[in-house]
């Protein structure tokens, strides 16, 4: 019957000053029992201060089998990064 | 478009995303849910997690008979909170199976009608006190020597699973020795019970590791896909090694005139296994196995009405609030 019990995804905040982050997922007949399964499961040893909890069937996710063209937009353009530029070694604190 | 598009490009990206399978297991990064998989591995993996979710499930049973009896405040909140864990490992693998397409109550329904199976070792007994110690020394202990390497399964969901059980299955296997040291220190009727419990437990200890390696059909294939790191005999070996100064240290015998250290192996070595005992455990003539599953099947049959009322709220609740807004 836990058919009728949407799967819920769980994100817990370890601490304050962390982002939360995907600890796992349950079945719950609403968000409020989600919740509280979420505490009862994944924070037994004060592992969160904070939880969210979002209907699995609510994310929207990214695609494997469109990995390579998905990301490639990034791929090519490493002038995003900080290393791509050469600065001299007598030019302090850069 | 008409149907006449070419058909080879789906064979082509199935080769494609195989290719890319392969590649992620021989580099030992992670297979992650909505992968590419071959079916054979899908559906290894899910009966693996399955198996190990039923058995931290089946699990609460022998060591839950002794909450109530529990000699102390202090033992009985342990012994609580280490049932709950045991309940929140299944909750954690069915989750990590359900990542895989397994459906939970599927699975459920599988471990109940006897048609998927858990660990040989929740089929014995728990006839005293000492059990409780002994499980959580022994039984726990193999199940860390298991564990451990699962941690770097190649299937992520089911290796992070991993890490959180690990990290709590040494609360489990600490407070079993300390509850064994204590009851060592006690009275001589105690000290009795202790060994008793040892020598019950020891065997059904070493076969949860699973048949020898020379009768292990699964073993290769699991090494090569990841899944499993060591065979059945190097973890069991692992283990003979670690425990036997635990049990001097804690003043018990193990029950195996056999046991002695072999200085030019580096390893203790050991008596011949009873296999005949394990496979009829595991086909289901051990002293409990219908116990354990009619248990399970009454608590999961007498909770219905549960989910279901709460289905019914989570409905109303929801109607409500459309009315409203």
């Amino acid at each position: 019957m836990t058919g009728e019990w949407p799967l819920y995804e769980v994100f817990v905040r370890g601490k304050r000053g962390l982002n939360h982050v995907h600890v796992g997922s349950l079945r719950a007949a609403d968000d409020d029992m989600a919740l509280h399964n979420a505490r009862d499961l994944y924070t037994r040893r004060n592992e969160g201060v904070s939880i969210w909890v979002v209907k699995a069937a609510d994310i929207a996710a990214s695609s494997p089998d469109e990995k390579d063209p998905f990301f490639a937009p990034s791929g090519d353009k490493v002038y995003r990064h900080p290393t791509f530029y050469d600065i001299p070694e007598n030019v302090p604190h850069m | 478009m008409t149907a006449t598009e070419p058909a080879p490009s789906e064979a082509d990206s199935e080769r494609h995303f195989e290719r890319y399978f392969e590649d992620v297991i021989a580099r030992d990064q992670r297979i992650e849910p909505r992968d590419w998989l071959p079916e054979a591995y899908r559906k290894t993996m899910i009966r693996q997690i399955a198996q190990h979710a039923h058995s931290e499930i089946i699990g609460m049973q022998p060591e839950g008979n002794w909450i109530t009896r529990a000699p102390s405040l202090r033992r009985k909140a342990i012994l609580l909170a280490k049932v709950q864990d045991e309940a929140g490992h299944g909750l954690y693998l069915y989750s990590a199976a359900e990542t895989l397409g397994g459906d939970r109550d599927d699975l459920t329904e599988k471990l109940i009608s006897g048609r998927q199976k858990y660990s040989s070792i929740f089929n014995y007994p728990t006839l005293s006190f000492a059990d409780v110690g002994v499980i959580g020394w022994l039984v726990d202990g193999a199940a860390i020597c298991n564990q451990v390497p699962l941690c770097r399964s190649s299937y992520g969901p089911y290796a992070r699973a991993m890490i959180r059980i690990c990290k709590e299955e040494s609360f489990h296997q600490r407070q079993g020795y300390e509850l064994l040291m204590t009851m060592m220190t006690g009275t001589e009727a105690q000290r009795e019970m202790v060994q008793d419990a040892v020598n019950r437990y020891w065997w059904p200890s070493l076969m949860m590791f699973g048949p020898p390696d020379d009768d292990s059909p699964n073993t290769a294939q699991s090494m090569a896909w990841k899944i499993k790191r060591h065979t059945n005999d190097e973890l069991r070996q692992r283990f003979v090694d670690m425990t036997v100064p635990q049990a001097e240290a804690l003043g018990v015998t193990l029950p195996d005139p056999d046991l002695s250290w072999n200085a030019d192996r580096g390893h203790y070595d050991f008596g011949a296994i009873d296999w005949d005992e394990l496979k009829q455990v595991i086909s289901g003539g051990g002293p409990c196995n219908t116990e354990r599953v009619e248990r399970r099947r009454a608590a999961h049959e007498d909770g219905a009405w549960v989910r279901e009322a709460a289905a019914a709220h989570a409905r109303k609740q929801q109607q409500r609030k459309e009315v409203a807004a």
